[in-house]
């Protein structure tokens, strides 16, 4: 079977997961509970999907820590994403250098 | 008009950064998989997204159904489904149904951080600047991954592997110290997910996130009902 009929099924489904909700909720949700939970689902999602999975994220426990403590701090301090993110993946880097 | 586009572009690099290391590691597996580079390029376009594209490269390997595929494209990435309509909450009134049908296009773990994130409504171009500089990376890796195989120090790729998580530190810390609500949740949702990962690891890690968000945002409305018209001042 042609490899491009599996990519057209993949990319199928994937978009209309997305489409569907995103087009189809055009009114504010009333219910407090919903909008409560709405609200907290980005940061539950990514938290979630940050620890422990951040830890393994270098294939170095070492420097995984470092990074994710350095970016905790600058986080703290409310510095911009990139700051941040680029930040974490530096300190990481270094402390692999230093590990060798 | 044309700052929301720049600065979604802006706010797109760290997600670009981050995606060009993970999709420079899918372009290396769907070459593994006997892929072409055009082919792993398509797949990359088309779908945006990660573990779904993973699990779908290994089912095109293996000769699977295109039932089966289906389904392990619906079970992966249904949390998309919980994202866009978190996302629908708060869209901008500008964006009119052919936006929604292009904008939805981007909704990934990451763009959806992001735009939740920006101030205010969510407006078209915003997200736009935000899916296009994300969508370059995603492509851009997952070609050199495919054409060139190992050309960066495995230093470097690991040291890569860290930026998307520290982008979600960016997100979820700042919040979390005003609102010790979403303090609340962001815990309980850690505490959730250590336990999947440790004690229950039977469960995929998509799913273990899905489960995870749903439980500590429930409780979070429980214990922390927002208030409406408070909600909308924070916005």
């Amino acid at each position: 079977m042609s490899i491009w009929i599996y990519i057209a099924v993949m990319a199928a489904v994937t978009y209309l997961i997305r489409v569907i909700p995103f087009t189809l909720f055009r009114k504010k949700i009333k219910s407090q509970l919903l909008q409560s939970f709405l609200y907290y689902v980005p940061y539950a999602v990514l938290s979630a999907m940050t620890i422990p999975a951040i830890f393994y994220s270098t294939g170095n426990m070492t420097t995984a820590l470092t990074g994710t403590a350095v970016a905790l701090v600058l986080a703290y301090f409310d510095l911009p994403l990139i700051v941040v993110a680029l930040a974490a993946s530096a300190s990481a880097f270094l402390c692999g250098l230093l590990l060798v | 008009m044309k700052s929301d586009f720049l600065k979604g572009t802006a706010d797109g690099i760290p997600i670009a950064l981050g995606y060009l290391s993970v999709s420079f590691g899918f372009g290396i597996m769907a070459a593994g998989a006997g892929l072409s580079v055009f082919e792993a390029f398509m797949i990359s376009l088309t779908n945006l997204t990660s573990a779904g594209q993973a699990q779908g490269v290994s089912i095109i390997a293996s000769g699977g159904t295109l039932f089966e595929m289906a389904v392990v494209q619906f079970i992966i990435n249904i949390r998309y489904a919980l994202m866009a309509i978190s996302l629908s909450q708060k869209l901008d009134e500008s964006f009119t149904l052919p936006k929604r049908l292009l904008g939805a296009y981007g909704i990934t773990d990451e763009i959806f951080a992001v735009c939740s994130a920006s101030k205010g409504s969510l407006k078209p171009k915003y997200m736009y600047g935000v899916i296009l500089v994300s969508t370059v990376g995603w492509v851009l890796g997952t070609f050199l991954g495919a054409a060139a195989g190992e050309i960066l120090p495995s230093s470097v790729t690991a040291a890569l592997g860290i930026v998307l998580y520290g982008m979600f530190i960016a997100i979820i810390i700042p919040p979390s110290r005003k609102e010790k609500s979403v303090l609340f949740v962001v815990l309980t949702a850690a505490a959730l997910s250590c336990i999947c990962k440790y004690f229950i690891p039977t469960i995929s890690g998509g799913f273990a996130v899905i489960l995870c968000a749903l439980i500590s945002s429930l409780m979070g409305a429980i214990f922390f009902p927002k208030k409406y018209d408070k909600e909308d001042e924070n916005k």
